[in-house]
């Protein structure tokens, strides 16, 4: 409850500051403080003492697996404004704004990951979404930007309608909205509401998650909207979405399994095929990364197939190898004078710190050991084949892991490899150095993955 | 304490590697991090062979069944010989060659030691896993770095082949982690496994795939001479000498005692595929021009009739199979040096470029003769006591591939031969007219592995003895 009521607030404190307060650098700064006080409370939430104890009529549930996920999301998020903070401001004049608004998504994040109820589901999910149809448009002189807003909205205010209704019929299917209450089981006999219901919950969110055949919005947004929201969207707000998604699966129709297992497998298989055949052919880093995104969605998708405790532990470990490599990413990625994979050519000899850091980052996000994304990877199958069944799947995952290796490895081939000379804007050291403590805590973790682990399975 | 210090003292040394900036400073101290591992391993193996210093176990992931176990027995005993002992011999012979900065190369080149001592050393199958794809990282980088023209694609080319075959591994692995009764991925645990022979079948498979490309078995082995006749020599003697072993190794310690039915399964189809691979790649070699691609070839070849010496399921071929990783390992490494002080000094690997360099240099034409007569298994060389033994085996599992295997070795005979007659002797040609001897280190690498080609050739006792463990261990999963 801290976070969801810190993080509202000081998204209000945001927007007032930036009446009174005429210097543009000091938004980083405050939200930077922001971002504190949110892992402050969060940690008070963790430890049990909240501002306002109460689960709103069994509305919220606090779960130790969904605030130890806003712990990780919180700390994505003080990396990401320490790091991208100062591009942030230099988006528009609106900086104070900007950060506002990504303080009111982390509040619908809350409600997303401690949703007990459908309609809490909803309103995190729409609380999610509307500010990040604005952070699209944001750079308002740039045409793709405006395009890539106005589809997202479209589109996206299209899948929550969806959403809304599938939570309609479930209702009128079981005669609740609490998510422990629907009471489904196999044995039942299906009505066609209850399957309406389940069927637009499943297709919204697998909207929201750039999961395919739902995923045709994400490349245009992801490319058009300003780099370090990109970044934002693509880490923060998708490993998100991702527990809500979960959390619903797993409590409300873990019952039910047999039922929707096939579809979520299909969605899977698809979106890994789509998200890395697709992205062997960009050029441009960034939508590179959009289409990287969709195929690591198809990693995380196995958390949801498999709903077991290894698909907790899975996620919990993907979200934080994902997050911490997409923005150490991004961070490097908005600096670039160009952003196509030659645009890297030679920066080893250049920055070869920086190089190196992106390596780790890229070595991560394909699941190389030694490295957060191998874990993540690794127990997120592990909860599949934990299933015992669709095994087709998993080595289709695979082999789709080896496809992503060609697209990952060609920016270090780049890199290191080729001769060029890559530009990239003035980085400070404290940059730099940030960008190293990213990486030490891949590799931390991809060395000692029960380092945070331990926190679900054993405290 | 050793098999633990094997891992570490390479792993250390690589990281250090990285920041001295000297190329001097940084070869001198990857020569000793190489010494250092050797003296470890002697000093073990002579003074301190007992169980303590053979196993080691440390806690890494508890609540997922996974513990950073090493245990150094048999073969893996063997192996890490040949490592710590091919180690300080590449550093040696590529003394004088130059690369840019070589803080990296020569700390990647630690790490890779690292990671091989790591494979031949895990008793806990995600550990092995995990050093599994380690050893590839660096060599990675290594080859596409300073490796030829072609370096990239090549490359790239083998770490996709090899990563496919790994991640296979792993869902393979998985899963028979989840048949453990204690959930748990010791090796003691999965050997305990009961599996159905369904269930053998087709991880047996997922295993074996990854395996193969790494050895590599014909036909995976599209990637290997592409990526010997591209990486730095250097890098070359590693893959060759010792990172095919890794698949050869994975099969007596992981494969075989995993899926013992599996494997009596395909016996037919991987003795098939290995015994087509090597006469298809002797018919190759010989139609070389390029030292190194002769070489690959060469390679593919030997590596066959160990894989298909593995499975005949009898003592005789699996004795002659571990006692060829070693002896492979030698006379491989010995020809690598060769090719490279070939190509230092003429600028070349072509053989119809090069000749009469025996006349100026006759120390380097004679250590040469003694490592190509290795190569083709002459008796009193360390080749015949292994090659004699597999054919043996592969004999008494079925006449027909032996006989069809048989004739690999008489074509090896006719493309070494012809190497050292092109190479070595026949007139001097402008290339070769200012040739001049090789220098005392590199005569002494050379000669560190013809001493060990005769004295395992004369007297293969002691690494009878060594093998023998696992050969009986093996053969008693079979009953």
């Amino acid at each position: 409850m801290n976070l969801i009521l810190i993080s509202a607030l000081w998204g209000v404190v945001m927007m007032f500051s930036g009446l009174f307060i005429a210097n543009k650098s000091t938004a980083k700064t405050i939200a930077v403080v922001g971002a504190l006080v949110l892992l402050a409370g969060n940690l008070f939430d963790l430890s049990g003492k909240m501002i306002i104890d109460s689960n709103f009529n069994g509305m919220l549930q606090y779960d130790k697996f969904g605030l130890l996920f806003l712990t990780v999301i919180v700390l994505a998020l003080l990396f990401y404004f320490l790091l991208s903070g100062k591009a942030i401001q230099e988006v528009g004049n609106h900086s104070y704004e900007y950060f506002a608004l990504m303080f009111f998504i982390m509040s619908g994040i809350g409600l997303v990951a401690l949703f007990n109820n459908l309609l809490i589901l909803f309103i995190g999910i729409e609380i999610v979404s509307i500010p990040l149809y604005i952070l699209t448009g944001a750079d308002k002189k740039n045409l793709k930007g405006n395009e890539a807003a106005l589809k997202y909205f479209l589109m996206g205010a299209f899948s929550t309608g969806i959403m809304l209704m599938g939570i309609a019929f479930l209702y009128g299917a079981t005669g609740s909205f609490q998510v422990d209450k629907l009471n489904l089981t196999a044995n039942d006999n299906f009505t066609i509401f209850l399957v309406i219901g389940v069927v637009m919950i499943m297709i919204s969110l697998a909207f929201k998650v750039s999961a395919a055949p739902f995923h045709f919005w994400t490349p245009d947004v992801y490319d058009g909207a300003p780099t370090v929201f990109t970044s934002f969207m693509a880490s923060i707000v998708k490993a998100a979405v991702f527990i809500g998604f979960l959390n619903l699966f797993m409590n409300g129709f873990g019952t039910i399994t047999g039922k929707w297992q096939l579809s979520i497998a299909i969605i899977t298989a698809l979106t890994l095929f789509i998200g890395n055949i697709t992205a062997v052919y960009q050029q441009s880093v960034k939508r590179m990364l959009a289409y990287s995104s969709i195929a690591q969605a198809g990693f995380m998708m196995f958390a949801i197939f498999a709903v077991n405790d290894m698909s907790k532990q899975g996620l919990l470990l993907y979200a934080a190898a994902y997050c911490l490599a997409t923005i150490g990413i991004f961070a490097v990625l908005v600096k670039m004078k160009d952003f196509t994979i030659d645009g890297f050519n030679g920066l080893a000899k250049k920055e070869p710190l920086i190089a190196l850091v992106v390596t780790v980052c890229f070595l991560s996000l394909a699941g190389i050991p030694l490295t957060a994304g191998f874990f993540a990877k690794y127990f997120v199958l592990a909860a599949a084949i934990k299933t015992g069944t669709y095994l087709w799947l998993v080595i289709f995952a695979v082999l789709m892991a080896a496809v992503s290796v060609y697209y990952y490895f060609r920016v270090i081939q780049a890199m290191y490899f080729k001769e060029g000379n890559s530009e990239m804007a003035e980085t400070s050291s404290g940059f730099k150095g940030l960008l190293v403590a990213v990486a030490v805590l891949i590799i931390v973790l991809g060395v000692a993955p029960n380092l945070l682990l331990n926190w679900l399975i054993l405290y | 304490m050793t098999a633990l210090l094997l891992i570490l003292i390479p792993l250390i040394g690589g990281f250090t590697a990285f920041f001295i900036k000297e190329e001097k400073q940084v070869k001198m101290w990857s020569l000793a991090v190489a010494f250092a591992s050797l003296a470890v391993m002697s000093y073990g193996l002579l003074f301190a062979f007992n169980l303590d210093n053979k196993v080691f176990v440390a806690e890494w992931l508890p609540q997922f069944g996974s513990s950073f176990a090493l245990l150094m027995d048999g073969v893996s005993t063997l192996l890490c010989l040949l490592t710590v002992v091919a180690y300080p011999v590449i550093f040696a012979s590529t003394w004088k060659s130059k690369y840019t900065s070589p803080n990296s190369f020569y700390g990647l080149m630690l790490l890779t030691q690292a990671g091989i001592l790591g494979v031949f050393l895990a008793a806990d199958g995600l550990l092995f896993y995990f050093f599994w794809e380690l050893a590839l990282i660096p060599v990675y980088f290594l080859c596409s770095k300073w490796g030829g023209e072609k370096r990239i694609a090549v490359t790239f080319k083998f770490f996709i082949y090899t990563f496919v075959g790994s991640l296979l591994m792993l869902v393979g692995l998985i899963y028979l982690y989840y048949q453990t009764s204690d959930a748990s991925f010791s090796m003691q645990s999965l050997y305990e496994v009961k599996l159905t022979v369904t269930q053998q079948a087709w991880l047996f498979w997922l295993f074996f795939i990854a395996f193969a490309v790494k050895m590599p078995v014909f036909p995976f082995h599209t990637w290997q001479p592409d990526t010997y006749e591209q990486s730095p020599t250097a890098v070359t003697m590693v893959l060759s000498a010792l990172m095919v072993k890794m698949g050869l190794f994975a099969v007596v310690r992981w494969l075989i005692p995993l899926f013992p039915a599996g494997a009596l399964m395909f016996d037919n189809v991987v003795i098939g595929l290995s015994v087509v691979g090597m006469v298809y790649a002797s018919v190759l070699a010989m139609q070389q021009d390029d030292l190194k691609r002769l070489v690959a070839y060469s390679s593919i070849a030997h590596i066959g009739l160990m894989s298909a010496a593995l499975f005949v399921n009898n003592e005789s071929g699996m004795q002659g199979a571990m006692i060829q990783f070693f002896s492979h390992g030698v006379n491989v490494l010995g020809m690598w040096i060769v090719v490279e002080l070939i190509e230092r000094q003429f600028g070349t690997r072509k053989m119809s470029e090069l000749g009469g360099i025996a006349q100026k240099a006759p120390t380097l034409a004679i250590l040469l003769v003694v490592v190509a007569l290795a190569n083709v298994a002459l008796p009193l060389t360390n080749a015949f006591v292994g090659e004699f033994l597999m054919f043996n085996g592969l004999f008494k599992f079925n006449l027909w591939y032996a006989a069809v295997g048989g004739l690999s070795i008489i074509l090896s005979a006719v493309y070494t031969l012809r190497m050292i007659q092109k190479v070595f002797f026949g007139n001097e040609n402008a290339v070769t007219v200012n040739t001049t001897e090789i220098n005392w280190y590199e005569k002494t690498s050379l000669a560190v592995i013809v001493v060990a080609i005769f004295v395992m050739g004369i007297y293969p006792k002691p690494v009878f003895a060594l093998v023998q463990e696992t050969v009986t261990m093996i053969l008693g999963i079979f009953k």
